[in-house]
């Protein structure tokens, strides 16, 4: 690639197009309050408004693969400061879904990894099954890992057992929505609409 | 005083054997004394919360939140939606801000509601718990029924994230909200003014980032200490588990000595209308509030 062509592309468009509230990226004018605001904010290698200008200056390889936007905690601090009113947590979320689902976000990165475990409970059955969901993450690296992480938190976990907030139980199934049938086939149908219209390969 | 009546969303964290099971215990015992009626949605589902964007996407998340509306339309018509957890408040709040303001986006969410029999109208309203509380009845109605003030506690109102920004309470400023420490002093507790009352615990990088959120949350521990404080009082369900949870962590890790109580204001009030310990869910306490326990013995 030559460096001419390095700069003909539209990522700018792109994410204005694709990304979740992304049309607003090219109102942001710099001014930082948003890396200021945000409680993670020295975890993040380029803070919301430097991924604004790279967007416009075409970074495309940088921005999706950066591991910047998965430190938003959602805390929303960003948005009620932003003195352009920029929703920018909503297009921190959009950016890390979009480079996730293009398969551009950093491999193993804790919290992609932690979203999808968390996606993939909730549809199971339409409720959030906090057993299953937290066995889950303990063993995302492996056995072995997953029995030192469950030893770890032994403590907590049967603590949270006795205060009757976790079930052994849930492991046998645990809550869910009654109509299974029609929850699965509206998450379906809204992927499907989804992917066609931001173009992600089936 | 009219009884109220709503449609109520729990939430994941509200069921029973949940982490937010004794919200749920002391929300019930609490409106109880208030006369104000919570009808669960039939078969109402999770959110998606703030970690489910990642994998879930913008549509997916967008009829998460509108079949909930749809069924409260459905089986509950004109009454309101009431949440009592912050994440689900704030979504069901986003989603129908954005179906009501995108053509396009209502269009497609009906499109994928319809494969479940179900249609989103957007007539029905979405409040969260606290905002029924002190807007629709008001800190008078809620002082009347207090019958064992909670003398000589000191709170720390943590309000946290996601009941503050970005919606809020109408009237609250976004740095300083005061709802909370109105309420504990509405049931006669001290609330002490300290510095992190609207600090992020973390949120869900509670699991993906332990260290990021542990720190938080040992700034939000610390500073209630270093005010006089000695219990905390949240709204929000994640922050509860979040900020009581890891203190046994940061202990082990820090050499600190943490032990501070994390209740739910429903909590404060169930105890000081008289309700029993186990009726306000103190049972569910990892850190035993023992005073609390004690007032509801007397």
């Amino acid at each position: 690639m030559t460096t001419a062509m390095k700069y003909r592309n539209d990522f700018l468009g792109e994410v204005e197009k694709n990304v979740e509230e992304g049309h607003w990226v090219r109102m942001c004018m710099q001014c930082g309050v948003c890396a200021g605001s945000c409680p993670l904010g020295n975890a993040w290698a380029h803070p919301p408004q430097e991924l604004f200008m790279m967007i416009r200056a075409g970074k495309r390889e940088e921005v999706l693969s950066s591991d910047s936007m998965w430190m938003c905690t959602s805390c929303y601090n960003c948005i009620v400061r932003c003195p352009r009113k920029l929703p920018i947590t909503h297009i921190m979320h959009g950016l890390a879904n979009y480079a996730h689902r293009l398969g551009l976000a950093p491999k193993g990165q804790p919290t992609r990894e932690t979203a999808t475990l968390f996606w993939n409970n909730l549809i199971k059955k339409g409720r959030v099954n906090e057993l299953t969901f937290s066995l889950a993450l303990y063993f995302k690296d492996g056995f072995v890992q997953g029995i030192k992480n469950a030893l770890n938190m032994q403590a907590v976990g049967l603590g949270l057992v006795k205060a009757k907030r976790l079930n052994p139980m849930e492991l046998l199934g645990g809550h869910g929505v009654k109509d299974q049938a029609g929850f699965k086939a509206m998450i379906e149908k809204a992927r499907q609409i989804e992917d066609r219209k931001k173009g992600f390969a089936k | 005083m009219a009884k109220k009546e709503y449609a109520f969303y729990p939430g994941c964290s509200s069921q029973s054997k949940a982490s937010a099971s004794n919200y749920l215990t002391s929300v019930n015992a609490m409106c109880d004394k208030l006369d104000v009626t919570i009808t669960e949605i039939p078969d109402w589902n999770c959110c998606g919360a703030s970690i489910g964007y990642a994998e879930g996407g913008e549509l997916p998340r967008l009829a998460l939140s509108a079949r909930n509306f749809a069924l409260a339309e459905t089986h509950l018509p004109g009454k309101e939606m009431v949440a009592t957890c912050a994440a689900c408040w704030l979504a069901q709040r986003e989603v129908k801000e954005r179906l009501d303001g995108s053509e396009q986006l209502l269009k497609e969410t009906n499109e994928a509601l319809a494969a479940a029999g179900l249609k989103y109208q957007g007539t029905t309203p979405v409040r969260h718990m606290v905002e029924v509380l002190i807007e629709d009845l008001g800190y008078d109605a809620l002082k009347q029924p207090v019958v064992k003030p909670l003398e000589g506690i000191k709170f720390a109102g943590y309000v946290g994230c996601q009941t503050n920004r970005p919606f809020g309470i109408a009237g609250e400023s976004f740095e300083n909200p005061v709802y909370l420490d109105k309420l504990v002093e509405t049931v006669g507790g001290e609330a002490v003014p300290y510095d992190q009352k609207v600090t992020c615990c973390g949120g869900a990088l509670a699991f993906s980032e332990p260290e990021k959120s542990q720190k938080q949350i040992r700034d939000i521990v610390e500073s209630a200490y270093d005010h006089g404080a000695e219990m905390i009082v949240t709204p929000c369900p994640l922050c509860q588990a979040n900020v009581e949870i890891y203190q046994s962590e940061i202990n082990k890790k820090q050499g600190t000595k943490f032990s501070m109580p994390v209740l739910y204001y429903s909590q404060l009030m169930t105890i000081a209308y008289g309700g029993s310990a186990k009726e306000a869910g103190l049972d569910g306490q990892l850190i035993k509030a023992t005073r609390l326990e004690e007032i509801a013995r007397k």
